[in-house]
């Protein structure tokens, strides 16, 4: 068990090595020329010569590579350059809201998910699972912008249970009313695509199991339907489901980002927007990092209790 | 269909299991099929009924729908089921739920699934106990541990706290039985539970059975395709074809005396393992099981049936009694020939045919294959090998057949696959006709490869299931030089060579049966005329009645063309049948070898005296030693020192083995041993074991010795 | 009769069918699932309305006219019109042929990238695998939609930049499942047989493994291109999609937001055309993997 969460570790710091290499091509590289980049096209050469010089970008990419990663690393994120203000800062402020919308939507669509997954596997074939597949699969599909803006039209605008937009003040507490009342329709929002993604996977794996030998062989023993599902079914079933959930972090992050936006919510989803629209620099590159810090971590954590769950990898 | 209420009646006064009349269908794409029609058979208390038949004859629907326990799309469509006078199809689910597993208790065919992954193999055992018996958690602890001793299990304790995975496959299935007879049940249904489980742990787990018997007097429903299994094991045996039985009796008449003409021919389509002279010919039946939706009129077998005439057509004959304890549903049973009439008819000698041809084909020597152990951690590379193939030499005359058997792990496969430049040998050279060959196929030039073709165990992955029959055969040719023109002709030729008509040339692999696709794979391998074919367990997956035709398809080539084979088995019986020479292997190494007289008759290597005790053998009255290997294979990575067999050797001598590697003994003739042992003392210890079998049957009808 | 259980006790034994038969089998299977037959024919009407939208639309997708702006739905415009006085219904119909470009184009893309790297993956194995799929594992240790936007804000969200961006998204997936297809595949006895005949490799790729993984790549792609679709509608609502002024679904949606109350036709038709479009798809690769790989029940 240990070898094997070393064996993880180290992949995880292969992963993040190579995906701050891309980060730092995807923004540093691949645009050409980052001054003109950033300046527009119509900058002065002089202007253009003095960013160059202010960002160190006159020194060979390797150099420029290392240099960002140290002091990533040491928490020196840097200065945004549009609103001169510490990255580092901004980033975890905005980071600690979107945990909170995060936090609010993940208690929402896992438990539900799965409990749909497996009854919809129970009842296979029958119209509960008809419903709840047929559903999962429209969700699936359904973008956040517009569910959320139907979500709006209907619950804000419409019926006035919860405001439209849910900008809050940068030190909102969480178990506040005022604030809770505005993470419910973004929370909403997100939800609906994990939801359905869950809920499809947890069915799958559901169904797996339940065609399983030792599943008849419970059946055979005498075991009531319950305790079989109970006790044989749902422990093996439920096990891919530490992936799937930690996967679908990812669609919640794409979810954050567009929710975000069409909430006002001052979420770090909206703040990699707002660089993108500045062309900040600083700003993308920390925010991008940060997420998939986390993302890469969430998989870590999944993949490691994954194994300690599963039998045959903790005594291998 | 005519209701058949004729059963034989078991010898324990009380009937356990009556099932009457039992019909099963399953709903399909196609509409209802039947796969069980208006079925009947007893067992009483202590007795062991055999359900034969091969794949497809429903015997597992039968047992399934008895105990109502069928997949969503079956119902249960007539009959009555009765378990010690209680009507088990009028019970409701939850009487029914207290039926399964306290009175009824089944086992199946893999034991690596039957239980549950996650779960301490202990702790399901003990649930039983819990449920049904309303033990507290120690109480059902107490019993848990006492069912695994009553199952011989090595200590129970460690077992019980392990998980699945970290069993063998012997002792998951001693664990489920322990499972099983945990309430005591009255009926006990057993799915082919061996099938999946090398001869030797087969041997094992039948005594076991034999033994349960002895102990509980449960009634035992056995499920298994093999008849030699039901000899062993079952006072009574029923055959089925097609979902009806076709036969059923006491198994000692029924063997010595088969009263329908699908029995006979069962029996005699499997090799019986004898020492008389080899390479005959076995009886077949022609076509195939019919589809169930497709079922002929009157008789079913009458289509494959030689003994038919056109009244056969018309009625659909019933089960009549015909002599104590033997029902048959053949209308014409007195005419049915005894099983040596059987024999006599058809079978002809394939030996006459050939000469002495005795130059040397191929040779592979001290070969050895080892594959690195999966790494644990990117900073602990695992210096070990899997030792797959650990010196091992071998050679096959032109126009001969080499037999290589041997428990699962013994690195048969890999031995065929280092031969044909699949896999790179770590050590080691083959040579054909003396040339040595490259060591991978991309090393070797298109004539050599032309030279060596194989044929493989699996036949749904033998054949590209895109491409038709045709393209498979004609690929080969074309590779190999024949002209495009001439291609078709040649394709057709080979299929008539394995008795396929020219229909088949545009089908799918997915529309044939497995039989089938073995001949096209077959085909395929003749297509490039080789030298030498490797046989990979080619029939290991298939029917016996199609085993059979293969086999014997595989002897007609071979005396035609004067084609080699390499013929890799477990199945001894099939090995004897087979070859010339034999090869026994045991963990990567020869054991014992020689021209197939010799090495299948005394004195034997102790390994193989214990494979050839473990087989079971479609003749009651056949008197085997009881010698059993305890424990399982050794890992590949941790090969034990000395002579690798120790561990589980029967004959095992003292330190001696432990400590020094065994000299290779010659005999008279061509047959070499690798023991410490000399031939002397191995014939002596062996007599006298067969005299203690002997003494311990106690049956006058003695007919062959093994 | 039998307890309602719903295991398999045996796995039946294939009967054999004619090819005939097989093909007819296929067809009722689909046919048997109506929900999947539906998702297939919206898919096919928006395909249509790709192809020819430019002659469907009954006005120029470009053509204000402020007087009739903000109407809604009437005769003459069917599905109402926006804040320029331009027809909503046009306007999507010359949409999805934007949607089908980019996500058409991209998922092709990304299936002949993605089968190349996972047939070569699969097949050659060892290092140039393990280094492969570390690879892949980095692009997907990025959220799709963050690595769209990242690359989209730095490169400029042109045409070309925005099929690059979706074929590199989806890269990595699909070249997953092709190597799991292949790895499979490989070991088969029927590709053993063609590399002890001494086939060439470009053969036994070609030949023998890509053919059989066909029927995973197709259900693969089609859920492929129904994300794309997904992808590149909230690309242009997030404003880094298809420029203006440009018809694109997302971006019309996005300047519906302003327009809620008081022209709620702006954004529930865009919105009704991706619905449909997406989950048509997703019903219709649903129903292609239950007829095409019966037996596996999701991917
Ligand atoms: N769930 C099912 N649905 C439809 N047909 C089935 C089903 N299960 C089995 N069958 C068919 O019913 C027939 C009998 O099958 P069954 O499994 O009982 O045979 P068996 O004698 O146990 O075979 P085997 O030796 O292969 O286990 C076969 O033709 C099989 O294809
Ligand atoms: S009844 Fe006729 S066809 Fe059937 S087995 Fe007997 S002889 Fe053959
Ligand atoms: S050498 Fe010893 S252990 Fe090996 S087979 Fe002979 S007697 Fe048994
Ligand atoms: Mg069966």
């Amino acid at each position: 068990m240990l070898s094997f969460i070393v064996r993880r570790l180290g992949f995880m710091v292969l992963t993040l090595i190579l995906a701050s290499l891309l980060i730092f091509a995807a923004t540093q590289i691949l645009p050409g020329d980052v001054a003109t980049m950033v300046l527009g096209r119509f900058a002065t050469e002089q202007a253009l010569d003095n960013f160059r010089g202010e960002m160190g970008l006159n020194r060979s990419l390797v150099v420029q590579y290392g240099d960002w990663l140290f002091s990533f690393v040491q928490g020196d994120w840097g200065e945004s350059l549009s609103t001169r203000a510490d990255v580092r800062d901004l980033v975890l402020e905005r980071l600690r809201n979107s945990a909170m919308l995060a936090l609010v939507a993940f208690v929402m669509y896992v438990p539900l998910g799965i409990v749909l997954g497996v009854v919809a596997a129970i009842r296979r074939n029958s119209w509960v699972d008809h419903v709840i597949s047929v559903g999962s699969l429209a969700f699936i599909g359904l973008p956040e912008f517009v569910t959320g803006l139907l979500l709006i039209a209907v619950f804000a605008l419409r019926l006035d249970w919860f405001p439209s937009s849910s900008a809050i003040p940068p030190d909102a507490a969480f178990f506040d009313r005022h604030t809770l009342e505005r993470l419910v329709l973004p929370a909403l929002t997100i939800s609906l695509v994990s939801l359905a993604y869950i809920a499809r996977m947890t069915r799958s794996s559901t169904v797996e199991v339940l065609g399983m030998d030792y599943v008849r062989t419970a059946y055979l023993k005498g075991l009531s339907r319950s305790r079989v599902i109970g006790r044989h079914v749902l422990r093996n079933a439920l096990l891919p489901t530490v992936t799937v959930v930690a996967i679908g972090i990812g669609w919640l992050i794409g979810g954050l980002i567009v929710t975000e936006s069409l909430f006002g919510f001052p979420g770090i989803g909206r703040l990699l927007l707002f660089g993108i629209q500045r062309r900040d620099l600083p700003l993308i590159q920390a925010t991008t990092m940060v997420i998939v810090v986390i993302f890469t971590m969430a998989n870590l954590l999944a993949d490691i209790l994954y194994g300690y769950l599963n039998p045959r990898i903790r005594f291998r | 269909m005519a209701t058949t209420t004729e059963t034989t009646t078991g010898r324990g006064s009380r009937n356990v299991l009556e099932i009457e009349g039992l019909s099963v269908a399953y709903r399909t794409e196609e509409g209802d099929i039947f796969p069980v029609r208006d079925v009947s058979l007893t067992i009483g208390k202590g007795e062991s009924f055999g359900l034969v038949g091969e794949s497809g004859s429903g015997k597992s629907t039968l047992a399934m729908g008895a105990i109502r326990y069928l997949p969503a799309n079956g119902r249960v469509t007539a009959g009555r089921v009765l378990l010690s006078g209680r009507d088990l199809l009028s019970l409701s689910g939850k009487e029914m739920r207290s039926v399964w597993g306290s009175r009824v208790a089944v086992v199946y065919q893999s034991p690596g699934n039957a239980l549950n992954p996650s779960i301490r193999t202990g702790n399901q055992i003990a649930e039983v106990a819990r449920i049904h018996l309303g033990m507290s958690k120690q109480e059902a602890h107490q019993r848990m541990l006492e069912m695994l001793e009553k199952v011989k299990m090595p200590d129970p304790e460690s077992v019980a706290r392990r998980y699945p995975h970290q069993l063998s496959g012997g002792m998951l299935q001693r664990c489920v039985v322990a499972q099983a007879m945990v309430t005591n049940p009255e009926l006990l249904i057993l799915d082919e539970p061996t099938t999946a489980l090398d001869v030797t742990t087969q041997a094992v787990v039948l005594d076991l059975v034999a033994e349960l018997k002895q102990e509980f007097d449960s009634a035992i429903l056995y499920i298994t395709h093999d008849l030699g299994v039901v000899a062993r094991v079952c006072d009574r045996v029923g055959v089925m074809y097609a979902g009806e039985f076709m036969e059923q009796g006491a198994i000692r008449h029924l063997f010595k005396r088969p009263l329908h003409p699908y029995t006979l021919n069962l029996l005699g389509c499997v090799p019986h393992f004898s020492l008389g002279p080899r390479r005959k010919t076995l009886n077949t039946i022609p076509g195939f099981i019919p589809r169930l939706d497709e079922l002929p009129e009157g008789c079913i077998f009458a289509p494959r049936c030689s003994l038919a005439e056109p009244e056969c057509r018309v009625a659909q004959p019933p089960l009549v009694r015909a002599g104590e304890d033997h029902l048959t549903a053949c209308r014409r049973w007195p005419v049915v020939p005894t099983p040596a009439e059987h024999m006599d008819t058809i079978t002809a000698d394939l030996m006459q045919a050939r000469g002495e041809a005795e130059n040397r084909l191929l040779e592979a020597r001290d070969v050895k294959k080892y594959y690195p152990v999966p790494a644990q951690g990117p900073f602990r590379k695992d210096k070990r090998k899997v030792k797959s193939v650990d010196g091992m030499t071998i050679w096959i005359d032109e126009g001969r057949t080499l037999g290589l058997v041997g428990e699962s792990g013994s690195g048969k496969t890999t031995m065929a696959r280092t031969i044909i430049g699949l896999v790179e040998p770590t050590e080691g050279t083959i040579s054909l006709r003396g040339e040595v060959l490259g060591p991978t196929t991309r090393s070797r030039t298109r004539d050599v490869l032309r030279r060596i073709q194989m044929v493989f165990q699996n036949p749904d992955a033998s054949l590209n299931p895109r491409q038709t029959v045709g393209q498979s055969i004609g690929r080969p040719l074309a590779l190999f030089g024949t002209p495009r023109g001439e291609i078709p002709g040649r394709v057709l030729e080979l299929l008539e060579a394995v008795h396929l008509s020219p229909s088949y040339y545009r089908r799918l692999p997915s529309e044939l049966s497995g039989g089938e696709k073995q001949r096209v794979a077959i085909a395929r391998a003749f297509a490039a005329e080789p030298d030498l074919i490797l046989c990979d367990e080619p029939i290991a997956s298939l029917d016996v009645s199609v085993q059979g035709s293969l086999m014997n398809l595989l002897t007609t080539l071979q005396a035609e063309k004067g084609t080699s084979y390499l013929f890799i088995s477990h199945d001894l019986s099939a090995v004897q049948h087979l070859s010339d020479w034999v090869c026994v292997a045991y963990l990567g190494c020869a054991m014992e070898w020689g021209d197939a007289g010799d090495v299948l008759n005394p004195p034997y290597h102790p390994y193989t005296e214990a494979l050839l005790s473990a087989i079971p053998i479609p003749d009651p009255d056949v008197i085997q030693k009881n010698i059993r290997l305890e424990g399982s294979v050794p890992s590949a990575v941790d090969i034990p020192p000395g002579c690798r067999f120790h561990t589980r050797c029967p004959r095992f001598i003292g330190d001696i083995c432990v400590e020094e590697e065994p000299p290779w003994r010659e005999g008279e003739g061509d047959h070499w041993i690798y023991c410490h042992h000399t031939f002397e003392t191995l014939v002596e210890m062996q007599k006298e074991t067969l005299r203690l079998a002997d003494h311990d049957h106690g049956s006058p009808g003695v007919e062959v010795q093994v | 009769m039998s307890a309602s259980v719903d295991t398999a006790t045996a796995t039946p034994v294939p009967t054999r069918r004619s090819r005939g038969e097989t093909l007819r089998l296929y067809g009722r299977r689909l046919l048997r699932q109506p929900i999947a037959t539906v998702g297939t024919v919206v898919f096919i009407i928006f395909l249509l309305m790709a192809l020819f939208g430019p002659w469907i639309a009954p006005y120029g997708f470009e053509e204000q006219s402020i007087p009739d702006r903000l109407q809604s739905p009437t005769l003459q415009h069917p599905f109402g019109t926006d804040n320029f006085g331009r027809d909503v219904f046009s306007r999507i119909v010359v949409g999805a042929r934007g949607i089908f470009l980019l996500g058409g184009t991209g998922t092709i893309l990304a299936v002949m990238m993605g089968t190349t790297v996972g047939l070569i993956s699969g097949y050659f194995g060892g290092l140039l695998d393990e280094i492969l799929m570390r690879l892949l594992d980095v692009l997907l240790s990025i959220p799709s939609l963050l690595l769209a936007l990242v690359l989209l804000g730095t490169v400029g969200p042109s045409l070309l930049n925005l099929i690059l961006v979706v074929a590199v998204l989806y890269i990595p997936m699909i070249a997953r499942v092709v190597r799991s297809v292949v790895l499979d595949l490989k070991t088969k006895e029927f590709v053993e047989a063609a590399r002890i005949r001494g086939e060439r490799d470009s053969y036994v790729l070609f030949r023998e493994i890509l053919p059989n993984a066909l029927p995973p790549l197709l259900v693969e792609a089609s859920m492929r291109f129904s994300y794309s679709i997904f992808l590149v509608a909230s690309l242009g609502f997030l404003g880094l999609g298809v420029q203006p002024p440009s018809p694109d679904w997302g971006l019309q949606i996005n300047e519906a937001r302003n327009y809620l109350e008081s022209a709620p036709w702006m954004l529930a038709f865009p919105a009704l055309a991706i619905s449909l479009l997406v989950v048509g798809t997703n019903l219709m690769s649903d129903g292609l993997r239950r007829v095409l790989q019966p037996g596996r029940e999701d991917s």
